[in-house]
């Protein structure tokens, strides 16, 4: 497979070096620039690395931006978790309990991934207004669970689509009813899908922005509306608003450290078709 | 025998109803409901706040449309969609396509830098805007430049420099300062097509390549006749998902450049968002939504009807 001319190989390791160059430049400016000192942070300086390193960019983002840290857990933790959950039982009922109608109902579900969100999102500001969640993290919550159903829903749907017909139908002979069946054998095996569910709902809901700034408050604002804030304001330091975009980007590039596998199985289960 | 059947078929049915019922009510209302209120906005003559408090229903039909499709901004914002979303498809295939097939090989480190490639896919975009948006301020030319063209100074290619997503330049109704902006999304989503190429180059037969090099193909041609043609659904499926992406850019856009002068970075997303939030034309604003989703519908309803054909 690999017989290659030992130009071909140099051409190779050149345009591997030349894109990792290209992907490491921006981390490579956050990072150098949000270890500068406030002296040392000038325009002049950009590319450079740090003189002297200091972390006070970071307490100073930090400062500013912990309410906003606690916003985005509050609002992800739920929300990732209510959406898994109701995702595992609707890919249930759909893949071993269908009824007249139930793919075109799955069809219906499934709409509401692929629409641009500007198309509610008046409505659903006057809508939260009513409710009284408006500006509210659990009103972010019920937006997030609420437009997470779809790819949920399909994740596990095209999971347990694998798992034979055959044993529902046995276990129903024993006199297992459709509760049963979900937790003593669907729940205990769907460990790996909620896995990936997690992961990519965690990370999605996270990285939002649209919901997050069209529906929340100064109090109740996520970490991705607090940083285009905190970047938007001219008294800010560079070092400042470059540390509070690593702050932000932290918690996913973590999950996608650990668990990179699931977050690529996560990725292509949500754009291939089942 | 057969009614008892017909019965427990029944009450099963009626289970898995009760059971979906949180989603379907809710994905009704906030999916179909929002989306019918929206239509109905952008026939209603909402462009003020005191017609919007009043709450008449007048319908003037689809005069805010109309109305949209003449106005220059809205023009602009439908030429830098259509470049964007071209230039950002493009630039993400022939990244990703080049980058898999060359770690499909396993070249020494492939584990690596596959990861380095994709890694931008699980930040959001509101960082990748404000760190670019750094990198490509232009600064004051010629005397006090920023950023890459500080670079470019520094490495005696002065003659680069130029104002990058502050440009007015435009050419073929090409708004080249939306090049700056392309390159970030790129740079976030070419990792995407890598994956989804190196999951189907995975998938096939090896021997196949070998005969076809027996047989005497170039590289080139194993690569346009054999695995261009066996990765095209995928292919397919990785250029509809980025163009939705690029519908969708408003965060990208938001943080990184906003609308840009003589809107030379808008799209209608952001248009959507200041029409409706900040300048108070709900009506205006719903049209551009509805007009967003249409443009959503043409690009994925025929490939969700294929999709399903095919199961």
């Amino acid at each position: 497979m690999n017989r290659k001319t030992p130009k071909e190989k140099l051409m190779t390791y050149l345009i591997l070096f030349v894109f990792a160059v290209f992907f490491i430049v921006p981390m490579y400016v956050l990072l150098s620039t949000s270890l500068k000192t406030f002296a040392n942070v000038s325009i002049q300086t950009m590319w450079q690395l740090p003189s002297e390193y200091s972390f006070a960019g970071f307490v100073e983002a930090f400062k500013e931006l912990a309410p906003n840290v606690f916003n985005s857990f509050y609002l992800v933790i739920p929300a990732t978790l209510i959406s898994a959950m109701l995702g595992s039982l609707n890919g249930y009922v759909l893949s071993h309990w269908k009824f007249k109608g139930s793919d075109t109902l799955f069809a219906l579900i499934l709409f509401g991934m692929f629409i641009p969100y500007q198309s509610v999102l008046f409505p659903l500001v006057q809508f939260m207004q009513t409710i009284g969640l408006y500006g509210s993290i659990p009103g972010l919550i019920l937006v997030h669970v609420v437009y997470g159903l779809p790819i949920t829903t399909l994740m596990f749907r095209n999971y347990y689509k694998d798992v034979p017909k055959a044993l529902t139908e046995a276990a129903k002979v024993d006199g297992a009813n459709i509760f049963s069946i979900y937790r003593y054998i669907f729940f205990p095996i769907s460990i790996p899908s909620f896995v990936v569910v997690f992961i990519w709902q965690f990370t999605n809901i996270w990285n939002e922005f649209l919901f997050a700034v069209t529906l929340t408050k100064t109090q109740s604002q996520p970490i991705t509306v607090a940083l285009v804030n905190l970047a938007g304001s001219q008294v800010v330091q560079w070092n400042v608003q470059m540390a509070g975009a690593l702050l932000t980007a932290l918690p996913p590039l973590i999950v996608y450290i650990l668990f990179g596998k699931y977050f690529i199985k996560g990725m292509l289960a949500g754009s291939v078709k089942g | 025998m057969e009614g008892f059947y017909m019965k427990r078929k029944h009450k099963e049915s009626l289970t898995s109803l009760a059971i979906l019922s949180p989603s379907i009510i809710t994905l009704a209302i906030f999916v179909y409901g929002f989306i019918g209120r929206s239509v109905q906005i952008s026939l209603l003559d909402w462009d003020t706040f005191t017609k919007f408090i009043m709450g008449a229903k007048d319908y003037v039909g689809l005069e805010n449309y109309i109305g949209l499709f003449q106005e220059e901004r809205f023009q602009t914002d439908l030429w830098n969609t259509l470049y964007f979303t071209l230039f950002f498809i493009l630039g993400c295939l022939a990244i990703g396509i080049l980058l898999s097939l060359i770690l499909n090989n396993k070249p020494k480190g492939s584990y690596f830098l596959q990861n380095l490639y994709l890694f931008p896919m699980a930040i959001s975009f509101v960082v990748t805007g404000t760190v670019w948006r750094w990198i490509f301020s232009p600064g004051r030319l010629p005397n006090d430049p920023r950023g890459i063209n500080l670079l470019f100074e520094r490495l005696g290619l002065g003659s680069l420099q130029w104002g990058w997503f502050t440009s007015t330049f435009s050419f073929l109704n090409f708004n080249v300062a939306l090049i700056a902006v392309i390159i970030a999304a790129v740079w976030q989503f070419s990792g995407y097509t890598m994956a989804m190429w190196l999951a189907g180059l995975r998938g096939i037969d090896q021997q196949l390549i070998e005969a076809a090099r027996i047989d005497g193909a170039s590289k080139w041609q194993i690569f346009t006749q054999i695995l261009f043609p066996i990765q095209k659904p995928i292919t397919l499926s990785a250029i509809i998902v980025l163009a939705h992406v690029s519908l969708k850019a408003f965060a990208l856009i938001y943080s990184m450049t906003g609308s840009g002068p003589n809107n030379v970075t808008d799209i209608p997303a952001v248009y959507m968002f200041e029409a409706t939030f900040r300048s108070n034309r709900y009506s205006t604003g719903s049209a551009i939504a509805i007009v967003l989703l249409a443009m959503v519908g043409l690009l994925i309803i025929p490939y969700l009807v294929n999709s399903f054909k095919e199961e």
